[in-house]
């Protein structure tokens, strides 16, 4: 039930990107340029998470774990090797990948709940990893991360510059999940996502599309947290935490599971969620994102961008 | 006296913790596997569970003066029947749909259940006084073993057998074993099947607060005392397979004196020691040491 199954939206689809891209390119000089580029990174952090799961039909309880470790990376090379931001990001997206590999190897073992819960336990075996090793700061993370000059020539220190450079970073994810998802191979995913034993019998090698399907996404996930390192000039504990790994899964369901707008609009509405929320109410904030991952499951599990897809075309129907 | 050039009463203490440790896997890898069985959830809510269980207990000895042997009873007893409430209210109304939305939703209860208790009483641990019965120690002769954490192992075993008696032996286990079968002939045969099911959550819910209230005294009762140990948890269920009754109290058993052994002669790495023999388990015998292919 995508968007796609009919022709009216497909030739509306471009429209609402274009449109979409002029009002990226505006915003900063409307709303709050942090603020924007957090959503941003969170938002690509859930598409490529939604690739995964919306698409593929695989639950990762460990995404943390390539957000985190790709930051952690793309810290070490820019703060402490001094290369340049693009060469950060480059590089946290690669370990991100190896990692996504690894797990991906493992995790593809075994099905549905026991997959979730391998992915959960390397990623907490991943956050000991950062916990302990002294490169990484331990508890305080690793602070006072440069974002320096991308391609050592334009100060990412401003804070537009910095806005565009997350922003191109996010089209180019958001570009490459589109495509993937409309090609051969995000077909593939999908017959898997429906039907494995069919897909097996039509001669698909299903662990190879679901490795490459993982590696993918943990390597778009790296690419989000990379980004992120530098907008923040920090790499913590937080976004290796299990905790991190269950907010993408909530912005994803809320955003609407499988949907390709979806899961940035999922970011969005938790991003903003937690700013206004953190002073206000402390630590009912966690009370508040389990209510709405309680709600999200039992009446709301289109999630927004569906429901709004659904409404669409019953109106289109009529 | 040394063992591997280890002193014995550190090697002796460290072993016993580890079987503390292995004792609760067990009780809660037990829990989740027949909860599995037959509703086909993974309760991501048995840490928060088991934490509740811990704090009910707290609570009740100091805000009501019910004594420990009380809670023993009364904390899995009404964490069970919250257990009962969630699943005649929400949990119900997944049971035709994908099982990974029983884990979400049940993750979405653990945060709800954290997070109010983090704003009740913070993150800082509450110490829960040893009930007088079993302070003190004895002297085994190579080590000195408090009489709490003795009491800990035999309490948390009995319950595990007698919980692997209740399902093997019993007619109310057969029903259950049937249930996991097959659910619908079941229900022709004239079981009440939904029923079946309720009991099942909130008896599984109960073992998660019981192993609580063990553990109130041995570690600090605190709001994040489950989430770290239900992840430890789900590796101590995937090594083992979620096929076997027995396998599941004598997975979380072994894993815990592996911990124990690691926190020996290596302690750095006794935080991980189980994931890594899940990767290994996992590359080796990847349905897990007593599980059906899944």
């Amino acid at each position: 039930m995508t968007i796609n199954n009919n022709g009216m939206f497909v030739r509306a689809t471009p429209l609402l990107f274009g449109a979409l891209f002029v009002i990226g390119l505006v915003a900063p000089f409307a709303v709050y340029p942090t603020f924007l580029m957090k959503i941003l990174c969170f938002g690509l952090f859930a598409c490529a998470f939604n690739l995964l799961l919306g698409f593929a039909g695989l639950l990762s309880f460990g995404h943390a774990a390539f957000l985190g470790t790709a930051g952690y990376i793309c810290g070490m090379l820019v703060r402490d090797l001094g290369v340049t931001p693009e060469v950060g990001i480059l590089g946290g997206t690669l370990a991100a990948a190896i990692l996504g590999w690894v797990f991906g190897v493992l995790a593809i073992r075994r099905s549905g709940i026991y997959f979730a819960m391998i992915t959960l336990a390397l990623a907490q075996m991943v956050f000991f990893f950062a916990l302990q090793w002294k490169a990484t700061g331990g508890e305080d993370g690793l602070q006072g991360v440069p974002r320096g000059h991308l391609f050592g020539l334009i100060d990412l220190s401003n804070n537009i510059a910095m806005y565009y450079l997350v922003f191109a970073v996010f089209c180019v994810g958001f570009f490459i999940i589109h495509r993937t998802i409309h090609s051969p191979f995000g077909q593939i995913l999908k017959a898997i996502r429906e039907n494995e034993p069919r897909a097996v019998s039509l001669g698909y090698d299903v662990a190879k599309y679901k490795l490459l399907a993982f590696v993918l996404s943990a390597a778009l996930a790296g690419m989000a947290g990379a980004t992120k390192t530098l907008v923040f000039q920090l790499a913590s504990l937080t976004d290796v935490h299990w905790h991190m790994s269950g907010e993408v899964v909530l912005m994803t369901l809320l955003g609407g599971l499988g949907t390709i707008l979806g899961p940035l609009v999922g970011a969005g509405v938790i991003v903003s969620l937690q700013s206004e929320l953190a002073d206000k109410v402390g630590s009912w904030v966690t009370v508040i994102m389990g209510v709405i991952f309680v709600l999200c499951v039992l009446l709301f599990r289109r999630g927004i961008v569906g429901e709004l897809q659904a409404l669409i075309k019953r109106a289109g129907i009529n | 006296m040394e063992i591997f050039g280890v002193p014995s009463a550190l090697f002796g203490s460290q072993l016993l913790i580890g079987l503390i440790n292995g004792s609760f896997y067990a009780i809660l890898s037990l829990g989740l596997a027949i909860i599995f069985g037959l509703l086909n959830i993974i309760n991501f809510a048995h840490g928060a569970q088991y934490m509740m269980g811990a704090f009910v207990a707290w609570i009740a000895l100091t805000k009501f003066g019910v004594n420990y042997w009380a809670a023993l009873l009364l904390s899995p007893l009404l964490v069970g029947a919250l257990g009962v409430l969630l699943e005649r209210t929400m949990l119900r109304k997944l049971y035709k749909l994908d099982h990974l939305y029983g884990l979400l939703l049940t993750f979405g209860l653990a945060l709800i259940f954290e997070g109010i208790f983090r704003d009740q009483y913070g993150i800082s641990g509450q110490s829960y006084e040893v009930p007088e019965l079993l302070q003190g120690g004895v002297n085994l002769g190579f080590m000195f073993m408090p009489i709490y954490r003795g009491w800990v192992v035999v309490a948390a075993l009995a319950v595990c057998f007698g919980t692997w008696f209740m399902i093997e032996k019993t007619k109310l286990g057969a029903y259950l074993r049937a249930g996991t079968e097959n659910p619908q002939i079941v229900q022709a045969l004239g079981i009440n099947v939904p029923l079946l099911i309720t009991f099942t959550y909130g008896y599984g819910v109960a073992l998660a607060a019981f192993a609580g209230v063990l553990a109130a005294p041995v570690y600090q009762v605190n709001p994040q005392m489950g989430s770290n140990l239900i992840i430890v948890v789900f590796a101590v269920v995937v090594i083992g397979g979620m096929g076997s009754i027995m396998g599941s109290i004598l997975t979380g058993l072994g894993l815990g004196l592996i911990e124990g052994l690691t926190r020996v002669f290596y302690p750095p790495a006794s935080a991980v020691v189980v994931f890594f023999i899940m990767v290994i388990v996992l590359l080796v015998r990847p349905a897990g040491l007593f599980g059906k292919t899944a």
